[in-house]
């Protein structure tokens, strides 16, 4: 097998790629972690060309929350949080079958239905904190509009009574990790994660709240927003006063905007989803006709042969 | 200043002038004390029992604020005395050293927060939800019971590993850092191969930790086997198994560290050997496993 050439830096064909058939209704396959990647270190060179993870930056200057959130803690949670889990993710998985994959397939894939496989807890964070610093931005806070505020009425009764489960769930949220609003669009068994909401059959918004790193990928819903609830998100700003936090997030820091176009992009995806479905069910319908008629045609020869 | 609210229940019928006889007797001889358990103030139940028996009185109930039982002097104890039920309470612990005394290892802003905030509120929280316990084991109410034990654990594991953690820590000047000696020292030798092993596994798994939760040394007493451990969140090292004693837990939530180190909780376990306090896991080992 032919071994990267260190001087171009040209990757050779790992035989190890693993192709996802599709988003998160795909893999089924267990993934077999440990052997292809050693197989994967013992091809891959020096000087190998594979996709690398970048850190982005928050959509605004880093003090451009103060005071509600300090230029101070940016400088760790952007600066020393965030970009250790890039480099650590792409350190992970550099030559192994995740390489080259999206970001959003490495943290559903890695989840394995809850048997955390190591790159997890990068990637997912990795994800999380990019999500996060979108769900914000300066003079944030206020109530949405339209539909997105049509919906809230619709799923919480009121935008006050939303609010307050969303910072009851942030608060409650024991030790590490995050609170979410979600558009909850599935029905079906998820095949790569147990779904935790399995009664409830509408398309709707739902708040959830997840220990650590894990997010609501994993159970096939659509984010909308997050506030970050590891102590290190506001710790400098606020100590142990997470509630006050959580107040200051969802008064002066929270991007509506930002929202309601993940709420856009979650119905397109959810709708686009649903005409898939129904196009397979009708593809498939249609082999099993075709089917049945070839077997009536063996039999029919097979008599020829008796007689 | 507690408050006492009492109020007397009685099975027969005494009159009032009886009554407000009881009661002037009772709060004149300091009726709050009678709830001091650490003095040992039995005198004053007895007097009150003789009192009850003197007017008739079959049975006699009191209430009494919560403040009462949360005088930091007050041991824990439920009341038994005249058969009536109440929940334990529990109360912050003082700490054996003041708040900068743990410099430059730990610094005075961290200790202050770390015990006034968060150890006082798992407390307060643990006590809530015994509370709630109480009311729905008193009800018969079993989905509430094991509803709350998530609760329970949360908050009475906080507490109960943060009780360690204090004593786990000592300033330098009253030994904090100096090196196990006796049978403990032998015993990590052993295990480990030396001090340093232990402490460089220690730190490993304590930096490798994701999220919240804490690093131990444990002995396991039915193997009198010492074992490096983690649990997450506030879970006590005995999760992890029922035989396992904890000498010495790390802990390593952010709060314990973030206001000093930040995000560089290995210069935090490679600084808190400094304070730690082997004569205390000393004490617990020897007690497992007394010098013959």
């Amino acid at each position: 097998m032919v071994v990267a050439n260190a001087t171009t830096g040209i990757a050779s064909p790992l035989k190890c790629a693993l192709t996802l058939s599709q988003g998160f209704q795909g893999s089924t396959r267990r993934l077999q972690w440990r052997k292809n990647e050693r197989q994967c270190a013992r091809k891959t060179g020096h000087g190998v060309i594979t996709a690398k993870f970048d850190l982005k930056p928050p959509p605004y200057p880093m003090d451009a929350l103060e005071p509600h959130m300090s230029r101070e803690t940016f400088e760790y949670h952007w600066g020393k949080h965030h970009r250790a889990y890039v480099d650590n993710l792409n350190k992970q998985i550099a030559g192994t079958e995740l390489d080259g994959m999206t970001l959003e397939d490495i943290v559903v894939v890695t989840y394995n239905k809850g048997d955390l496989l190591p790159p997890f807890n990068n990637a997912a964070q990795v994800w999380n904190h990019d999500f996060f610093w979108e769900s914000m931005k300066p003079g944030g806070g206020g109530k949405p509009a339209g539909e997105l505020l049509d919906l809230i009425n619709r799923d919480f009764g009121s935008f006050e009574e939303f609010v307050k489960e969303f910072k009851t769930a942030a608060a409650t949220q024991f030790g590490s990790g995050w609170a979410w609003l979600v558009y909850k669009a599935n029905r079906l068994e998820v095949g790569n994660a147990e779904n935790p909401l399995p009664l409830d059959e509408d398309k709707k918004l739902v708040v959830v709240k997840s220990p650590n790193a894990v997010n609501p990928l994993v159970w096939d819903y659509f984010p909308l927003l997050t506030v970050d609830v590891w102590e290190h998100a506001y710790y400098l700003d606020y100590q142990n006063r997470r509630p006050d936090y959580l107040s200051i997030f969802m008064e002066k820091l929270v991007s509506w905007e930002a929202v309601s176009s993940r709420l856009d992009s979650a119905k397109a995806r959810a709708t686009e989803r649903e005409r898939e479905e129904e196009r397979k069910k009708n593809e498939e319908e249609e082999y099993g006709t075709a089917n049945s008629e070839a077997v009536e045609m063996y039999l029919e020869s097979d008599d020829a042969v008796s007689d | 200043m507690e408050i006492c609210k009492v109020s007397l229940w009685f099975v027969q019928e005494c009159t009032l002038h009886t009554a407000s006889n009881v009661l002037l007797v009772a709060l004149s001889h300091g009726f709050s004390e009678l709830f001091d358990i650490k003095r040992q103030n039995r005198a004053q139940v007895f007097y009150f029992t003789n009192i009850a028996e003197t007017f008739g009185l079959f049975r006699l109930q009191l209430w009494h604020s919560r403040h009462l039982l949360t005088k930091k002097t007050l041991a824990t104890q439920p009341l038994g005395i005249l058969g009536f039920r109440s929940v334990q309470t529990f109360s912050l612990p003082d700490l054996p050293y003041d708040y900068g005394d743990l410099e430059p290892a730990i610094s005075s802003e961290i200790m202050h927060l770390h015990h006034q905030k968060h150890h006082q509120t798992y407390i307060t929280n643990y006590n809530k939800s015994l509370e709630q316990l109480d009311d729905a084991m008193t009800k018969g109410d079993a989905s509430t019971v094991v509803k709350l034990q998530s609760a329970i654990k949360f908050n009475g594991g906080g507490h109960v590993n943060h009780s360690i953690f204090w004593k786990n820590l000592a300033p330098i000047h009253e030994g904090g850092g100096e090196p196990p000696k006796g049978s403990l020292g032998w015993a990590i030798d052993n295990n480990f191969g030396s001090l340093e092993a232990l402490i460089q596994k220690m730190n490993a798994e304590g930096a490798a930790l994701q999220g919240s939760g804490w690093v131990w040394l444990g002995v396991d007493k039915e193997l009198n086997r010492l074992i490096v451990e983690t649990t997450g969140n506030q879970d006590p090292l005995v999760t992890k198994g029922p035989s396992l004693v904890p000498l010495l837990g790390i802990d390593v939530w952010e709060h314990a560290y973030y206001l000093q180190y930040k995000n560089v909780r290995p210069d935090y376990l490679k600084n808190i050997w400094k304070v730690m306090n082997w004569k205390y896991a000393s004490e617990v080992y020897e007690k497992e496993f007394p010098e013959s």
